[in-house]
């Protein structure tokens, strides 16, 4: 049984090394590619099959993004990068839960014996993937923040010189914006390769029947951790563009 | 080292491993309960704030439940690499 926190290399494209879980999240975004093109190929006012589908999706997703953001107009600006955070966590979430991602695989000699080396991997049980998205969403909120308050303003919320407790404040909420991102990355991390090692402890222990429960538990919390990055990415955004009290 | 002490470093490994998540995760656990109780109360009292008060539950247990998170992979950490 062999457990592994870094992604491993299993091909080069030139000089760049290509892991298991860059792999997986690749596919998924081809295979979201493809249901985005071929749900809005013939779009109909009455939507049916494919188109339906996907806007069932969307309109829970609005939903949510304006029962945290209170305010339609801010919804309609922000909800495409948060819908795509959700969207894409949870594609690569569910996809490290088909069987044969983390058993087929290549066999290798590393440091004398022989390991198996997966071809798949889940795209978010890699830290990279997850330290990008927090990056990415971190970067995204004070983007977001400038934008709606104009720099002078925003920055005025973490430097800020009224008196000195309040000056200890901006700099602890400096920090915190940096806190987040790790947060965020370790958060999503976490869970999903805790996961895995779940499932691959308890299919050594017991195969075939005693992992379904585990099945369950991993794919509520697939859904469960893109809820909560979403739902902490319109938190952050709504204190970015909101005025400083 | 080894044969005197009785104590390899493979044993300390999986000692520590076990103590940090069991320890880290004492702490979370009490946490979500209390957040879950309070909301649970919280909806009783006002059914009108059902979906604000589980939407900040919702988030609150997911901050509790990452300081859990990070114990699990420091675990990890010691235990394979």
């Amino acid at each position: 049984m062999e457990i592994s926190l870094a992604a491993e290399k299993i091909a080069h494209i030139g000089a760049l090394p290509v892991t298991n879980s860059m792999l997986l999240s690749w596919i998924a975004s081809i295979m979201l590619t493809i249901f985005a093109y071929l749900s809005t190929k013939q779009m109909s006012s009455i939507p049916q099959g494919i188109q339906n589908f996907f806007e069932t999706v969307i309109e829970l997703l609005f939903n949510t993004a304006n029962s945290v953001l209170d305010d339609e107009e801010a919804t309609k600006k922000y909800f495409p990068f948060v819908a795509t955070l959700f969207i894409f966590i949870i594609a690569n979430n569910w996809l490290g839960l088909i069987p044969g991602v983390g058993t087929i695989g290549i066999h290798e000699i590393k440091e004398g014996h022989e390991v198996l080396v997966p071809i798949f991997r889940a795209g978010t049980a890699d830290l990279n993937t997850t330290l990008a998205l927090a990056i990415t969403t971190m970067i995204a909120v004070q983007v977001v923040g400038v934008a709606a308050l104009g720099t002078f303003k925003y920055a005025k919320k973490f430097f800020n010189f009224k008196g000195p407790i309040d000056f200890f404040v901006g700099i602890l909420e400096l920090m915190s914006e940096f806190s987040k991102i790790i947060s965020f990355s370790f958060r999503l991390f976490g869970n999903v390769f805790a996961g895995e090692v779940l499932l691959t402890v308890i299919a050594f222990l017991l195969p075939l029947i005693a992992p379904l429960p585990f099945f369950f538990l991993e794919i509520f919390v697939g859904f469960i951790q893109a809820l909560v990055f979403t739902m902490l990415a319109l938190v952050f955004i709504k204190g970015a563009i909101m005025e400083a009290h | 080292m080894e044969t005197t002490t009785g104590l390899s470093i493979e044993m300390v490994k999986a000692i520590a491993a076990a103590a940090t998540i069991a320890i880290g995760a004492i702490a979370p656990a009490i946490a979500i309960g209390m957040i879950g109780s309070k909301g649970v109360e919280s909806i009783g009292r006002n059914p009108e704030s059902a979906g604000k008060v589980q939407t900040l539950a919702i988030l609150a247990i997911a901050f509790a439940e990452a300081i859990a998170i990070y114990a699990l992979v420091i675990a990890l950490i010691v235990k394979f690499v």
